[in-house]
């Protein structure tokens, strides 16, 4: 076959095309809401002038600073709770042997993953409900339960990956030298885990910030979260101020993503 | 010598579920446990309030599909429900439909990419992923709002005189799912168009094959694990949408999660919402099962 100028194999016609405008259409609603989110008039979309108003009333605004603080201090919990606990768990399905079971341990632990997040809501509803009823407690801690349950899964997956791709001879030349379990974990496990587990915490620490299906279900009155309280807002007449709370977010996530991905490529 | 390995298999085994059983408490106590009540809820009369009583009734998986008219005590089948059930699934597979659209000539444009490329493109791919859902749902109802992005261009370029209305419709609630799940679809395409064998491809033309035959011929049965699993990715979370059909269809446009919020809210029929959770999550195990048998007869064939 004549080898026709410029010739590809890898090239399919219009895929460019399509995979540009791919990128342009996921950013461009992404981008405008960053751009009006420091509009200096109160339309979302007539441009007035560059301003900071909006992020000072979003930072000024009570609500939205008791949401802020309430949204950080369940993502702290979350994590570290579900960051823990996928430690123990990732020990448990790496460095022992198949063991029976192990399929249904597996399913649980993706369970939150499987189940449609608004059944895992209305659940949670359900069952925390009864408890509210019997105990008369309303308070944060069942939605930092309910978030460190759907976050075990994303905390669990980096840190076994971290696990498995371990290079198991120190562990075992450890063991040789008689250091107890514990002492191997402590000394050699754990200074390699370092990066698996940050970014499992990292993880786990985005998605309960960004949650608001299972939040919205299982939170008492006036436990409204960011995300939340932006869902209540978007039914009245909305400001820049949604997108300046919203830029902010976002913010967060970009540099969580990016710590993430950098943590998850560190060499062991 | 075997008492002594079958104690330290006995010891193994301790720390091994000493290890799990913190992740196994909190996952039955806020995860598998409350899905167990559920059920059982699906079963129960429904409290004049909300709640339940604790009588055993039919009732409610009756009323996931039929309905009694109040009036002449006839029966029929619950027309809101079932138009719901099928909008759902309308907009679900439409939704995964568009994703494939857009999503496998985008993760074969990165997987074609120089290798050192690749990685940043993915990024892009995978920061709106991990935006918040919200956010995002929120910033293509500011495109396509009357007063949005989208109208305002078109006035001002005299195309239009009137807004067009495309918020609270089903197109808006399309709209708002393909660019929400897109990444769910370009994440596994991507995974298995990286590891595509291009020498095959390579083959196909020089058997003469043109483009679209080695599309189609090739790269497509290489890569329909990537497409099955993207299409599961889009096709579960899509059935089960809460935020992005409340935001974007209005009151009147529901979907099955919607559904399900309006037993325990307004509609004060626990035990209904209840059996539709179950009912969505049967047909998304469905969806999972035959996933996994075609997943896996593809590995029997490939590998």
């Amino acid at each position: 076959m004549a080898e026709r100028a410029g010739f590809s194999i890898h090239r399919q016609p219009g895929f460019t095309a399509i995979a540009m405008l791919c990128f342009v259409l996921l950013y461009l609603p992404i981008i405008l809401l960053v751009i009006y989110s420091f509009n200096a008039g109160t339309s979302i979309a007539i441009w007035e002038g560059f301003s900071w108003r909006w992020y000072q009333s979003a930072w000024e605004n009570e609500q939205v600073q008791e949401a802020t603080v309430r949204s950080l201090v369940i993502a702290l919990w979350a994590s570290v709770i579900s960051t823990s606990v996928a430690v123990l768990a990732a020990l448990a399905t790496t460095r022992t042997r198949k063991f029976k079971g192990q399929s249904a341990v597996f399913a649980m632990i993706n369970q939150p993953l499987m189940v449609p997040e608004i059944v895992t809501a209305v659940a949670l509803l359900i069952f925390f409900a009864m408890i509210k009823v019997a105990t008369g407690y309303t308070g944060l801690m069942y939605l930092i339960i309910a978030h460190s349950a759907f976050c075990i899964p994303f905390a669990y997956l980096p840190i076994r990956a971290r696990l498995q791709g371990m290079d198991l001879s120190l562990e075992q030349a450890a063991a040789d030298l008689y250091a107890t379990p514990f002492q191997v974990f402590r000394r050699i496990t754990l200074p390699q885990l370092w990066p698996g587990i940050l970014a499992g915490a990292m993880l786990a620490f985005v998605i309960s910030l960004d949650d608001v299906v299972i939040t919205e279900f299982v939170k008492s009155a006036g436990q409204d979260t960011l995300p939340t309280y932006m869902l209540g807002q978007l039914r009245r007449v909305v400001t820049p101020e949604v997108n300046a709370i919203s830029t902010a977010l976002l913010a967060i996530s970009v540099v969580m993503v990016i710590a993430f991905t950098v943590l998850s490529k560190m060499k062991n | 010598m075997s008492d002594l390995s079958s104690a330290a298999d006995k010891l193994a085994r301790r720390t091994r579920w000493l290890l799990l059983t913190p992740a196994l408490v909190i996952l039955v106590f806020a995860a598998s446990g409350p899905l167990l009540i559920t059920l059982v809820y699906s079963f129960l009369t429904a409290g004049a309030y909300g709640g339940v009583e604790w009588q055993f009734s039919w009732d409610a998986w009756f009323n996931v599909v039929f309905e009694r008219d109040i009036f002449e005590d006839t029966l029929g089948f619950s027309d809101a429900h079932l138009s719901i059930f099928w909008r759902s699934v309308k907009l679900s597979l439409m939704t995964t439909l568009f994703c494939i659209f857009f999503g496998f000539p985008t993760a074969y444009f990165i997987a074609t990419r120089p290798k050192k490329q690749r990685d940043l493109w993915m990024l892009l791919i995978i920061i709106p992923f991990w935006t918040n859902l919200l956010i995002r749902t929120f910033a293509v109802v500011e495109l396509i709002r009357n007063e949005g992005t989208v109208n305002t261009v078109l006035i001002a370029l005299g195309i239009i005189d009137e807004p067009i209305q495309m918020l609270f419709t089903e197109f808006a609630i399309l709209v708002g799912m393909v660019y929400v799940y897109l990444p769910l679809m370009v994440l596994p395409l991507y995974a298995s168009m990286e590891r595509l064998d291009f020498s095959l491809v390579e083959a196909g033309y020089d058997l003469y094959a043109n483009r679209l035959k080695v599309l189609r011929r090739v790269i497509l049965p290489l890569v329909k694990p990537g497409v099955i699993a993207g299409s599961i990715l889009v096709f579960v979370p899509s059935l089960g949408a809460y935020v992005t059909p409340r935001v974007m269809g209005g009151g009147n446009q529901l979907m099955i999660g919607n559904l399900i919020e309006l037993q325990f809210g307004q509609g004060r029929n626990w035990p209904l919402g209840a059996a539709l959770s179950i009912t969505l999550l049967a047909i998304v195990m469905i969806a999972l099962m035959v996933y996994v048998r075609t997943a896996g007869e593809d590995e029997v064939r490939h590998g």
